[in-house]
């Protein structure tokens, strides 16, 4: 069983039908327990880094997620999500993430030419590089998955395992261990979606 | 290398395709659910929904297909038509919509945009506008294009996205349905005034009509359009590998 990390920020209809699509069980759930008790936890998150991660940490959820990653299942964090997962973010102001990734969330606005639009919206190419993580081991160098954000993972260079081309190498995926993070969104990215939360299903933990 | 994206429209109502659809095995052509199955299948890079359905009743259907459509299609859902307040947004958002697209409802009471923003987010919230030229001048349209608002089209437009709107959809009302090409001009005209993203509508009647319109204006991000794609006429996969050939970003399935 999949459980949804449910702390009051976004949709989550869309992530509940696509793994359902893929014959997934996934649970949309805010109970600790539950979330414990699950194979795999997926993080996700729409809108502000600071009135989500307040949420996250006022819930007592990030702490749960956050013992449940110590333990070894697969985590995937998604958008916010992942973004949820480094140490800081610098979106209006700092704060804290749940530092299960080294790094930190910065507004693209600092790293791409300023007469490209923010934010990075649309199908955009996924780029590997020589080791393809087994997150994308069903999809091809190149194929496009559906973005849309203002901020990415910053200094997490040793974490990075896909990018996206936006007037600059933008971070697409980041993962550490059993920890893993897609900025774009996999539920809204067709087929290459699908498959990569197809490949997230299968995957072992890696301590349990 | 962001994608320029396709995007066709649906209109429903009572919970049905309206306008003639004609294509090879798709056996029931007015059902939005196989329609937007068959798009997504062949490439379509975002799928729009307009609503223009006048009774709650219809609404109510529309709402189920809705939902039934975003638990089987996972590429972004723009929906439009009728939405006039923050419970509209709640209710076409609760059934799986990514974005939602306002026209009359802004005009009629501009807020709706900056608090739809504030609560969903600008990416959520699409300022669609009908505009037609009236003594040389760029006009805002009412009521699906029927009542001239006396507003000028890029101040409204540009005061739209300083509310938080978060793409514009610009139909031009004097190319729509001609088939004779986008409406290079007026779109112009937008792209220099906003920095969101904009997706041209009405006249597309040929592949090339796409091809012109990013080579031409390349910081134009989608092409919509409806009979063209319904009728056949253009095969978005087709249009795809056309506009790849021709230097433009493209997402291929």
């Amino acid at each position: 069983m999949i459980a949804i990390v449910d702390y009051g920020v976004g949709n989550l209809f869309s992530l509940k039908s696509s793994l359902a699509a893929i014959g997934a069980t996934a649970t949309v759930t805010a109970d600790p327990a539950t979330i414990r008790a699950a194979d795999r936890v997926i993080l996700p998150g729409v809108g502000a880094f600071g009135d989500a991660a307040e949420k996250l940490q006022k819930s007592g959820l990030g702490e749960v997620v956050v013992e449940v990653a110590k333990s070894g299942k697969p985590i995937l964090g998604i958008c916010l999500g992942m973004q949820m997962l480094f140490e800081k973010s610098f979106e209006y102001g700092e704060h804290k993430g749940l530092s299960l990734i080294k790094g930190e969330i910065r507004p693209i606005a600092d790293v791409i030419p300023k007469n490209l639009k923010i934010p990075h919206i649309g199908w955009n190419a996924l780029h590997f590089g020589a080791n393809k993580h087994p997150l994308f081991k069903y999809l091809d160098e190149g194929e496009c998955v559906y973005f849309v954000h203002s901020y990415y993972g910053a200094n997490c260079k040793e974490s990075v395992i896909a990018t996206a081309e936006y007037g600059a190498e933008l971070t697409a995926a980041v993962a550490d261990g059993n920890v893993m993070g897609c900025q774009f969104h996999p539920e809204k990215s067709g087929n290459a979606g699908l498959a990569i939360l197809r490949a997230f299903c299968e995957m072992e933990g890696t301590v349990c | 290398m962001i994608t320029k994206r396709i995007i066709p429209c649906l209109d429903v109502r009572d919970g049905r395709v309206v306008k003639g659809v004609n294509f090879e095995g798709l056996a029931d052509v007015s059902s939005p659910v196989s329609l937007a199955e068959y798009y997504s299948k062949n490439g379509a890079d975002e799928l729009v929904f307009y609503d223009i359905t006048a009774s709650a009743e219809g609404r109510r259907l529309f709402t189920d297909i809705l939902t039934e459509v975003a638990s089987k299609i996972f590429i972004p859902l723009t929906v439009g038509g009728g939405i006039n307040t923050l419970d509209d947004f709640e209710r076409v958002l609760g059934c799986g919509a990514d974005k939602v697209s306002v026209n009359s409802g802004a005009i009629r009471n501009p807020s709706l945009i900056s608090e739809a923003a504030k609560r969903y987010g600008d990416q959520c919230v699409v300022i669609s506008a009908d505009v037609k030229r009236v003594d040389g001048t760029f006009r805002v349209f009412a009521k699906g294009g029927r009542e001239n608002t006396g507003m000028e089209a890029i101040s409204w437009i540009r005061h739209c996205v300083d509310l938080g709107a978060g793409e514009v959809v610009l139909n031009s009302i004097d190319t729509d349905g001609v088939k004779g090409g986008f409406d290079l001009e007026m779109l112009a005209a937008v792209c220099d005034a906003v920095s969101v993203p904009v997706i041209a509508s009405g006249g597309a009647g040929k592949m090339e009509d796409f091809i012109t319109l990013f080579g031409t204006l390349p910081k134009v991000d989608a092409g919509l359009a409806a009979s063209i794609f319904h009728f056949g006429e253009v095969k978005i996969s087709d249009l795809k590998k056309e506009m790849k050939k021709a230097g433009i970003p493209a997402r291929l399935v």
